[in-house]
């Protein structure tokens, strides 16, 4: 597989992955606005903007959370931008990727443009959510198992581990009490999940755990880790190199084994902390996996030769 | 009814040839089944096709790059038809042209016999922008340079085809084809039943395969890869397309490397080897070692892998010499000497403004003629003297008489009309025709078809995209002749003594499914949830 193509699919699995999981992030943030009547909304606002690594000057409206995190379409860490950015790299891997997935990439960067501001977001976030879903359903269904199934998959897991890590931080954010473990569960559709596994009421401990290392859910931060590491694993296959893929799989396997191995209790006490050595883990990783898969494009430049 | 108004009410051919209606109004044969299909809808029906076609381009992201921005390729609701006695004329014509220029470039690019033998001037050639000394003395693997040919016709007053330009450099289009024939076969799926269309989906085997023919000697199971320019490129829709109708790479510039005369391609793991680069680059980016230096499109070293016979790059380099629009006038004349055969289609009379007399004659008529640049694509530069207002006229007489190599002038041709929706109803509108024709060495194949190009406003004569113009799928008939003995014994399955396996389902579903949901209404609960404490949520139990 071409390299440059691999990249493409590794970020076509990341930005719908992303757009998903903001559209998830953001839901929750302003229902906790409307709900919490205590809160002190620029810094709530300002602070999940510094959650999503999105920084901006001065008071922090609503709007300018929406703007920055669901409606441009410049950035890549806002949903229009990064479904938009999808659609870009699946043209660009266009003959690669089937059509079925490119068609719902296509008309999904098309139907961005009816969601304006004024729309009511919640409408906003379930639309991304379905159209997200069909867009990884297609894409399971139709793409073979091979090196560009691997690279998606690669890119989805990592970001999804990323973006839980992320939505776990917006507990203890600045102004606000942060949503409740049961919200957060809702958010990550393990609600449902939870309960038939734990079979008991939400408490702060279980529910962390199962957001954190529950080895069958497929939207704990372990299980995505875990994932990668075993997709890795098979993209190096038998040709095993102990170097680079090596340090991508050590990386994220450091920040599981972290959480696996470490009292539930003490994470949660030191949430917000332990939640960015997750988000440095991923973005170690996916840096590596750069260097040793998509070899950073070394521009040639040809000079005529002064006869 | 037949004082209802249909979409044909207010149809009246123009000036030039129709090729749906005769002038008396008589619809000609090709077209009855179209004429009668349209007869049918109103003019209501007909709009909502064509939003519907519209926007399944949209959706397919079939678009083109118009000033930095993409937009959807027009595609007409009326289909154009060829008849089958028409396609017998041009699509031996199009394979004749084909092997001539075949010919010609293996000559310009060897011994140029038909420099010596006085057919062609040699300033001619070496005062083309597009002849490489480069590539002089490289001989393909199979002998092949124009892979894939797209000879432009038009159909003048009397109806008779005629070559307008002949493109072997990157004749780009057939995309267009496929998508063009997906999206009307999906509109009118009982006319294709019932018409006997030839079908067009069988391009990308046959480029495929005139590909892997072209691979340099001893490659047996070839690497074969599309080069693009990127996707920025207007044209990348139909790179993308190649590519994956094909079942191979599309790779840019950046992704090749040229090491030892041996051409790779970076993946994932590691380098691999390329044989065939079918390239949709133009020569001058191609290479910047070769050409400009500047290009970042190419590859280094592409051209000198290609001269060791390292790799095959299809089109050939340097085969712009022969469609230059000044030897295109020699073309009836060397399709002589070459092949030793007349010519089947004939090219549209042209003056060569080089040769002083014939100067002389077109400036002095330069209102009523067309003026185009030799080297020109897509309608650039292209004067149309009817048309022309005075200050243009008078500038275009500075130009010519600069550079007298740079110009031809042609009469006008009236290209021939089809019907075509626009906001008033149909109404006639000026076509031309570009046939795809794929040489592998032994054959040159013409894909039954080929892309209907139509000049969307009235009156106008230029029909390039890049003009503001549209296309139309073309029907060429006689599908079912050819079809009808073939499919015969495939379609034939025995079923004589076989018994259809079961589906099966959930037992509980399955058996009387019926019967148990009744049963399940008359009680208020299903007896298991007694044995439980109600849980709230609901979804839990069991």
């Amino acid at each position: 597989m071409l390299s440059r193509i691999a990249e493409s699919l590794f970020w076509i699995g990341r930005y719908v992955e992303r757009a998903d999981n903001t559209a998830r992030l953001l839901d929750v943030h302003l229902n906790v606005l409307l709900e919490d009547p205590w809160v002190d909304e620029p810094s709530a606002n300002a602070s999940i903007l510094t959650v999503m690594s999105a920084s901006s000057d001065g008071p922090v409206s609503r709007t300018d959370v929406l703007q920055h995190l669901a409606f441009d379409r410049e950035r890549t860490s806002s949903i229009a931008g990064s479904l938009t950015a999808a659609r870009e790299n699946a043209r660009r891997a266009r003959e690669v990727i089937s059509t079925e997935v490119w068609e719902s990439l296509n008309t999904t960067r098309m139907e961005l443009s009816r969601w304006s501001q004024a729309a009511r977001p919640h409408e906003y976030f379930v639309w991304v959510r379905e159209r997200t879903a069909v867009v990884r359903g297609l894409a399971s269904a139709t793409t073979s198992r091979d090196d560009a199934w691997h690279f998606l998959e690669l890119g989805r897991s990592l970001e999804r581990a990323d973006m839980i890590a992320r939505l776990l931080m917006t507990r203890s954010l600045d102004g606000v009490t942060g949503p409740n473990w049961t919200t957060l569960l809702r958010t990550c559709s393990a609600h449902e999940a939870y309960l038939r596994t734990v079979r008991a009421l939400v408490t702060e401990e279980r529910a962390g755990e199962f957001l954190l290392v529950d080895r069958l859910f497929p939207r704990s931060i372990a299980y995505n880790l875990a994932m990668a590491e075993s997709i890795l694993a098979d993209i190096e296959g038998s040709e095993r190199s102990r170097t680079l893929a090596g340090r991508a799989q050590l990386a994220l396997g450091r920040a599981r084994t972290n959480l696996e191995y470490a009292p539930v209790r003490e994470i949660l006490d030191d949430l917000p902390a332990q939640m960015q050595a997750v988000q440095r883990a991923c973005a170690t990783a996916s840096d590596i996996i750069r260097d040793r898969y998509f070899l950073p494009d070394a521009t040639v430049v040809w000079n005529q030769e002064a006869l | 009814m037949s004082d209802a108004a249909t979409p044909w009410s207010g149809y009246t051919p123009a000036a030039a040839w129709d090729e749906a209606m005769d002038v008396d109004g008589n619809v000609r044969e090709p077209y009855r089944r179209v004429y009668a299909e349209l007869e049918r809808m109103s003019g209501d029906d007909l709009y909502s096709k064509a939003e519907a076609l519209a926007s399944t381009y949209l959706a397919q992201g079939v678009t083109f790059d118009h000033a930095g921005e993409e937009r959807p390729f027009p595609l007409d609701l009326v289909p154009r038809v060829v008849g089958s006695d028409e396609w017998d004329i041009i699509s031996p014509g199009v394979a004749q042209r084909v092997r001539t220029l075949e010919a010609f470039l293996a000559d310009v690019y060897g011994s140029q016999r038909c420099v010596t033998d006085g057919l062609v001037p040699r300033r001619l050639i070496a005062s083309s922008q597009y002849y490489y000394r480069q590539v002089a003395g490289v001989e393909p693997a199979n002998g092949v340079r124009v892979h894939v040919g797209g000879i432009d016709l038009v159909r003048d007053q009397h109806g008779i085809w005629r070559v307008l330009e002949d493109n072997v450099r990157v004749p780009s289009g057939v995309s267009y084809v496929l998508s063009n024939r997906r999206a009307m076969s999906q509109m009118f799926p009982e006319m294709f039943g019932a018409m006997g269309i030839r079908p067009v989906l069988e391009y990308s085997r046959r480029l495929r395969s005139a590909l892997a023919k072209s691979a340099p000697e001893g490659v047996d199971d070839p690497t074969i890869v599309v080069l693009t320019p990127g996707v920025y490129n207007s044209a990348y829709y139909e790179h993308s397309l190649l590519a994956r109708t094909m079942g191979v790479e599309l790779v840019e510039g950046r992704d090749l490397e040229t090491v030892n005369g041996r051409v790779y391609m970076r993946t994932t793991a590691g380098r691999r080897r390329v044989d065939v680069i079918y390239r949709r680059v133009d020569d001058d980016y191609l290479d910047p070692v070769q050409f400009r230096p500047d290009s970042a499109l190419g590859s280094p070293g592409l051209v000198n892998a290609a001269r060791l016979g390292n790799v095959t790059i299809a089109n050939a380099v340097g085969n712009g010499v022969a469609d230059d629009k000044l030897i295109y006038t020699y073309m009836p004349e060397l399709t002589r000497y070459y092949l030793e055969e007349d010519p089947i289609l004939p090219n549209v009379d042209t003056w060569r403004l080089e040769e002083a007399h014939a100067r002389e004659e077109v400036l002095d008529r330069l209102d009523e003629l067309v003026v185009k640049p030799v080297d020109g694509a897509g309608g650039k530069g292209v004067l149309i003297g009817p048309k022309a207002s005075a200050a243009e006229l008078a500038e275009a007489k500075d130009r010519i008489s600069e550079d007298p190599r740079g110009w031809i002038a042609q009469p006008v041709v009236q290209l021939s009309t089809v019907p075509t929706l626009t906001d008033d109803g149909l109404e006639p509108r000026h076509v031309d025709l570009r046939p795809f024709a794929v040489n592998d060495g032994d054959d040159v194949w013409v894909l039954p078809g080929g892309l209907t190009r139509v000049a969307l406003q009235r009156g106008q004569l230029i029909v390039n995209s890049s003009q503001g113009g549209g296309s139309k799928d073309t029907w060429v008939l006689g599908g079912v002749r050819d079809r009808a003995p073939r499919q015969a014994p495939e379609s034939k399955v025995e079923f004589g003594g076989m018994t259809a396996v079961p589906q099966s389902a959930h037992p509980e579903d399955a058996v009387a499914g019926q019967q148990a949901q009744q049963q399940q209404q008359q009680q208020l609960r299903p007896p298991h949830e007694h044995d439980r404490p109600a849980v709230e949520d609901g979804g839990t139990s069991c």
